[in-house]
């Protein structure tokens, strides 16, 4: 079984197996673009919902339905469904109302729609994908949402231009202001396709295709993502690398490259999840002693999928 | 200037919407100004409302209200919302426009029972009465939990005949569970 080889990083073994068997609760997010916590609250209470709070996210609720998607909160894009764990990446990302975010891997746009929030709907927030079809999704989730200060963009993010963007310097505006909008991103979330391993709990069959090429082939491609994503965000700004899979390859190995290949550090960041520090051994490999700041969520440790979630400073 | 003196619309790339119609350069392109008017004068939607979004078009008569910054043109799938049609007789808001932007509608806004609502989100069409303008409305309710509150948008219905026709796109459309009384 796949899951066996991590169990030399995690302590309680046993646990963690346990964890990964059993199913999980439907949780959705409040989209405060639309509605607040109390009018959902409500809401879920008149349909006869069970809605049970989040202890470390208020804006989250777990749900006594599985079916979500036939009430009016989720009608009126008061609510989104998202798995729990997969709210954190954003929040560690911490965008603000109009700054210029960047979402290279977007489809099909749970936390997306979570950074529109977090930004109130205000700046720019370039959400590209390289499936169209996932795309069409992001669209009408985007829209669903309320969302308004989304442009979507369809290309490899390995290879992402600003130029569609504008050159950062010109068109100068009448007010000799110059148009912002091919400036270098304040901050990227780079949220990339993995093997998946820490959805287990979601989709049973998520560890059927399983295998170590397919590991190794996907941590070059999220290598690329990274990296394109750290070239295109300014000096000082903030770059979130996260993953739903343990494995160290696509992980700690991906931002050891980055370490090396870019201007960029991984720096330590609070949490209200119980986690685990990044690992700088795994099969004879080590990696930068700063991967430690990266943070491993098993999922015996919060009852919640697996995750991993770095952050970046970047030319720092 | 006329219409035949103008360029025609590129429906591949984004183009800003001229702030009023003698700014305007592309043939039956609606200015800023006029979609405003639109909006105030359809649905007494406040010009306020939209004051921190730009307008675009891309597609034939397709438009986009986008919050964030771009150039014009731009070369991009998506900026900001499609919220409204235009370049046909009678303009027509989406779904999501007006659940965004609907909420301070003051007429032309038919208000449907819990009953009602359900059938109106499922797409079915159905009798109603109505004193008011044919033409496209905004259909509204009060979601159980929140019967004090202003009315929320369900979305644009087509009146005609005595008929409020659901214009819910397929995918947006919902059989509401009935635990919600």
């Amino acid at each position: 079984m796949v899951l066996e080889r991590y169990e030399p990083l995690v302590e309680d073994s046993e646990a963690f197996r346990a964890a990964c068997e059993r199913p999980l609760p439907s949780v959705v997010r409040v989209n405060t673009i639309k509605a607040t916590v109390e009018r959902v609250r409500r809401a879920l209470a008149a349909a006869d919902t069970d809605a049970e709070a989040v202890d470390w996210n208020p804006r989250l609720f777990r749900l006594s339905t599985d079916r979500p998607g036939n009430t009016w909160p989720y009608y009126h894009g008061w609510i989104y469904g998202q798995e729990e764990v997969s709210a954190l990446p954003a929040l560690v990302l911490d965008p603000q109302p109009g700054e210029r975010v960047f979402d290279p891997c977007a489809a099909p746009g749970s936390k997306t729609t979570q950074l529109a929030a977090l930004m109130d709907d205000r700046g720019t927030l370039v959400a590209n994908d390289n499936n169209l079809g996932r795309l069409s999704a992001l669209r009408s989730n985007a829209e669903r949402c309320g969302v308004t200060n989304l442009a979507v963009t369809n290309t490899d993010a390995r290879t992402f231009s600003l130029k569609p963007f504008g050159a950062p310097k010109d068109p100068p505006g009448a007010d000799g202001t110059g148009s912002p909008a091919g400036e270098p991103f304040d901050r990227a979330l780079v949220d990339v396709p993995c093997s998946c391993e820490g959805t287990v709990r979601k989709n049973p069959d998520a560890l059927e295709e399983w295998s170590l090429d397919h590991v190794r082939g996907i941590a070059g491609l999220q290598r690329g993502i990274l990296e394109r994503a750290i070239q295109v965000t300014r000096e000082g700004g903030t770059v979130v690398y996260s993953t739903c899979t343990f494995a160290p390859e696509e992980n700690e190995a991906v931002l050891d490259a980055a370490l090396g290949a870019t201007d960029c550090r991984v720096v330590p960041f609070e949490t209200p999840l119980e986690t685990r520090p990044g690992v700088t051994e795994w099969n004879g490999e080590t990696y930068d002693e700063a991967v430690r700041h990266a943070r491993r969520v098993y999922p015996h440790l919060n009852d919640t999928g697996g995750f991993f979630c770095a952050k970046l400073e970047v030319g720092a | 200037m006329t219409d035949g003196d103008l360029a025609e619309n590129r429906s591949h790339v984004f183009e800003r919407l001229p702030a009023t119609d003698a700014e305007r350069t592309v043939g039956g392109r609606p200015s800023r100004e006029a979609v405003l008017a639109w909006w105030d004068d359809r649905f007494g939607v406040p010009r306020e409302t939209f004051a921190e979004h730009t307008f675009w078009e891309k597609g034939a008569g397709k438009l986009w209200a986008y919050a964030g910054d771009a150039p014009d043109p731009a070369d991009l799938e998506a900026l900001g919302m499609v919220f409204l049609r235009v370049r046909q007789e009678h303009w027509k808001p989406t779904t999501d426009a007006v659940q965004r932007f609907g909420r301070a509608a003051t007429r032309n806004a038919i208000e449907l029972d819990g009953a009602a609502a359900r059938r109106f989100v499922a797409g079915e069409d159905q009798e109603l009465p109505w004193d008011g303008d044919w033409g496209y409305l905004i259909a509204v309710h009060r979601p159980p939990g929140r019967e004090g509150d202003r009315p929320e948008p369900l979305g644009v219905g087509l009146y005609v005949h005595g008929e409020l026709r659901s214009q819910i796109p397929k995918g947006r459309r919902r059989e509401i569970d009935r635990a919600e009384r």
